[in-house]
């Protein structure tokens, strides 16, 4: 019998879900023919919380704070892509300036997503200098939402009918001011990264996607306009204001990782613009106009009971931080006026028993919003692509079914026809510009 | 006052039995994009067959990335595996009827051991169900003999040797 005969053997390699270059939990087995990737198996669930369970057991508000945990790294989208689906079902209108405070708040998180998905994958690359002045510019942008939502990643800021609250006063300039760190931010790594020898070898023509596939896929977003397709949803099925704001689908050619980097970049200049715009454009609240004096709810409550009533119509109630604008200074602007929807402004529910007996039928288990029966589907542009609800009504006050449409399954799906054939060293470059975010993967 | 979102689409429904025909004439008609698919269980409101199994389906133009076009695709189906798979014409559906699978126990009609995509294969029911409770809780799994849980997925990949 010949000894001299080689045998050749493929082995396994388990990636994940603990590895610091899964982004969380993801599993990834490999087979390996010596440092080529021949066959790939990835699996999901992880971080599996059973959102859409518990949306059927939830009120239609309540359901909020669950969609943050959807895509942690830019949750506002989530917010208003939920509200606007439920929204659409019971055929209610925000007012303007609410509409253009969601697009405000869609425009801060999606930069806030790209530039995470832009610095996590520099750093996994070896550039870490890329990372810090990333998630530098990202943190600024993170204290902007916290003004705004009074929270940095939970911020649970829509309504249904509405947002939280009007802008914080001086929000504008404050934006203004961000906005010029966030574009330094992006021009040194753009000096760091572009035309990086090192970045460019590992970016350039791996993880490469045609067109025809990506679309078979399923696949949105900037994963898809780096083959070469515009497809955005802001353009092609415009929400909330979008069709009045100027802006470019910025596009690769084909459809590699370094595509996908440039793709980010251009978008994270492009939602700046729509910020500026939508800051020109956004109508003046009631707020900004009439400062009304300030006292606290027990004085107006005074006032009440010594009969004073005409006198509660000039004061605003000082509410808790957690409650700032409920007040009627911003109710008219940020909310429908529907009182079947909205919960009434602070001084009402503090003041008279009509205000509280609204507010109470409206938290009141099982008493609150009513939407009609029906069912539909909303898509927003998500920072990974559509990001669409299907909501079925059945009458209750809360919804009989929640479908989420998390972008990034899409993507995660096709990772075995990105990786296999590739060399080891692509899967991370590959693997960080998918964006996985577990959370909205795994739901 | 704002924009109208139409990504939704016409409705239309279709047999069950017939989903795969239907479906293939819509894909060579220029649905190029399974956008969504996903199920519904109507047992708490009494209806018979209990699911309703839907298919989202757009035409993207790869040139202009304009959406020419959506249908929203409704398919009444029970507890018997009568849907056939799509997952070859349209390959992100097969981790979404994966999906379907995990969380309502629908099965397709060829994919007869078609394995769960989010939860783990020693889960008992599909939670989803209307009447799975959300309180439930599921046995402990773990190694009893020392060996690794009967998961396919530690043996969906084999090694392969070539040459001896």
């Amino acid at each position: 019998m010949s000894t001299t005969k080689t045998s050749q053997k493929t082995y396994m390699l388990n990636m994940g879900p603990a590895h610091p270059a899964m982004h969380g939990v993801v599993r990834l087995m490999l087979e390996l023919e010596g440092e080529i990737v021949v066959n790939t198996d990835v699996e999901i669930g992880y971080l599996h919380r059973a959102f859409e369970k518990h949306s059927e057991n939830e009120t239609w508000n309540n359901v909020v704070p669950w969609t943050d945990r959807l895509n942690y790294v830019s949750p506002l989208i989530n917010n208003v892509g939920y509200a606007l689906a439920v929204e659409r079902l019971a055929g209610i209108e925000v007012p303007e300036r609410g509409q253009y405070i969601r697009a405000i708040a869609c425009e801060l998180s999606r930069v806030t997503d790209h530039l995470t998905c832009v610095g996590a994958s520099a750093m996994e690359l070896g550039s870490f200098t890329v990372f810090l002045y990333m998630i530098k510019a990202r943190e600024y942008l993170y204290q902007l939402i916290d003004q705004l939502t009074g929270a940095r990643i939970t911020t649970a800021f829509t309504r249904v009918g509405g947002v939280k609250g009007d802008l914080p006063a001086g929000f504008a300039e404050s934006c203004a001011d961000v906005f010029k760190k966030v574009r330094e931010a992006v021009a040194e790594s753009d000096k760091l990264l572009t035309k990086n020898r090192i970045f460019m070898d590992r970016m350039e023509g791996t993880g490469i996607i045609s067109k025809a596939d990506a679309a078979a896929y399923g696949i949105t977003g900037p994963f898809l306009r780096s083959t070469g397709v515009p497809y955005d949803v802001r353009r092609s099925h415009p929400y909330l204001v979008y069709d009045r704001f100027d802006f470019e689908i910025p596009v690769g050619t084909t459809g590699d990782n370094y595509d996908r980097y440039l793709c980010r970049m251009a978008e994270i200049e492009q939602s700046l613009r729509i910020l500026e715009q939508a800051f020109a454009q956004i109508p003046a609240g009631k707020h900004s106009l009439e400062p009304s004096e300030i006292k606290y709810a027990y004085e107006l409550e005074d006032m009440g009971k010594a009969g004073r009533t005409e006198l509660i119509q000039r004061y605003a109630a000082k509410v808790d931080q957690t409650l700032e604008g409920m007040g009627k200074a911003a109710a008219a602007d940020t909310r429908t006026a529907d009182r079947a929807v909205t919960l009434p402004p602070k001084e009402q529910t503090y003041t008279n028993i009509e205000g509280l007996m609204n507010h109470f039928e409206l938290v009141m288990w099982s008493w609150g919003i009513k939407i009609p029966p029906g069912e539909g589907y909303t898509a927003v542009e998500g920072g990974n692509g559509e990001l669409g609800f299907h909501i079925v009504a059945d009458g209750g006050d809360g919804p009989y079914r929640v479908r989420c449409r998390p972008p990034c399954l899409y993507i995660m799906a096709a990772l075995p026809k990105l990786l296999n054939g590739s060399m080891i060293a692509d899967i991370v470059p590959t693997f960080g510009s998918v964006n996985m975010i577990a959370g909205e993967l795994d739901r | 006052m704002s924009a109208q979102n139409l990504a939704q689409g016409e409705r239309r429904e279709i047999e069950a039995k017939d989903n795969r025909a239907a479906l293939a004439a819509l894909k060579a008609e220029g649905y190029n994009v399974l956008s969504d698919m996903t199920c519904v269980d109507y047992s708490k409101q009494g209806k018979s067959p209990r699911f309703d199994v839907i298919y989202r389906v757009m035409k993207l133009d790869l040139e202009t990335g304009t959406d020419g076009g959506r249908l929203e695709l409704h398919c009444a189906v029970g507890e018997e595996p009568v849907l056939r798979s799509v997952a070859d014409l349209w390959p992100s559906a097969d981790w979404l009827e994966r999906e379907i699978w995990d969380m309502f126990g629908v099965k397709f009609a060829d994919r007869p051991d078609i394995k769960r995509l989010l939860l783990y294969e020693e889960f008992v029911g599909h939670p989803l169900r209307k009447d799975y409770p959300i309180g439930k809780r599921q046995p402990l799994i773990g190694p009893k003999d020392g060996n690794l849980p009967n998961s396919p997925s530690f043996n969906i990949l084999k090694p392969t040797i070539t040459g001896e």
